[in-house]
């Protein structure tokens, strides 16, 4: 993944509309723009831009079926950037806690 | 992502972009000697016309815990190197996944600029649970599915060494 890549990903997700929108495709993937845009507060447009800046990022694709559009959740540059900024980060914790755990349980 | 699905489509899509042609990204999906260095690390063996037989070898590591012979089955239904690739897909280690139907997953190839190659995998999972459990990755037991074949795919072909090393 490039500089830019990691740019466009990190932008898309700090947003609570695009976070919300990522959320719901999580739950329920494939939907269409008119059922993305009746569970939020917003015009037309304005899920749209949302939803373009997600797709710029990598993190929906879009898909026709006929005459509908479908919205999928794409978890691979997110998965990605897991593997570039958290695991480096977390590993030190996590295996931290995982030696507390076995300590703890060896107790009893 | 979800196994079931109420307004949307049981449909999951993966798309990575990775620095290499599509010649390359076409031999790493197909071709033994690279599938061996990504991902699960299973080899499969693929006849590449349509009616053709694919099939997924388990791994020695899968083998000591217990995987049959013959890990993955399907089809062939389009094969244009380096571009698209059709076929069924049946994961048979798994009991539930095995009685589950083969599955259509669909790989497309597109050639970007800059050396950008847009990989794209689609799997139509309506009626396969289980499977869709499986390779999204939620299943805590299998692995991270085709979001982590994926990315350590991309990372392997543009930096020579997968995730694991």
């Amino acid at each position: 993944m490039t500089t830019g890549d990691d740019d466009r990903v990190f932008k898309a997700l700090a947003d609570p509309t695009r976070r919300f929108l990522l959320d719901r495709l999580f739950v329920d993937d494939g939907r269409t723009l008119t059922q993305l845009e009746s569970e939020l507060d917003m015009t037309r447009f304005g899920v749209m831009k949302h939803l373009r800046l997600l797709e710029d990022a990598g993190l929906v694709v879009a898909r026709k079926s006929g005459r509908e559009k479908h919205h999928y959740l794409n978890p691979v540059p997110i998965r990605l950037l897991h593997d570039r900024w958290i695991a480096k980060y977390t590993e030190r914790n996590v295996s931290a806690l995982g030696d507390l755990k076995n300590e703890l349980e060896n107790m009893v | 992502m979800s196994a079931t699905t109420q307004t949307g489509t049981a449909t999951q899509v993966y798309r990575v972009y990775v620095k290499a042609t599509p010649q390359a990204i076409w031999d790493a999906i197909t071709q033994p000697e690279w599938q061996v260095k990504y991902g699960y690390r299973a080899a499969t063996a693929y006849d590449l016309r349509p009616g053709g037989d694919f099939r997924g070898l388990p791994t020695d590591a899968m083998k000591e815990f217990g995987a049959p012979d013959v890990i993955l089955d399907g089809e062939v239904i389009e094969a244009d190197p380096p571009r698209r690739l059709v076929q069924t897909w049946h994961a048979l280690w798994d009991p539930e996944m095995a009685a589950e139907s083969a599955k259509r997953l669909t790989w497309e190839i597109e050639e970007g600029q800059g050396g950008v190659t847009t990989l794209t995998v689609t799997h139509e999972l309506d009626g396969a649970p289980k499977t869709a459990l499986t390779v999204a990755g939620d299943d805590p037991n299998a692995g991270g599915g085709w979001a982590w074949i994926l990315s350590d795919l991309k990372t392997l072909l543009e930096t020579g060494t997968s995730m694991q090393g």
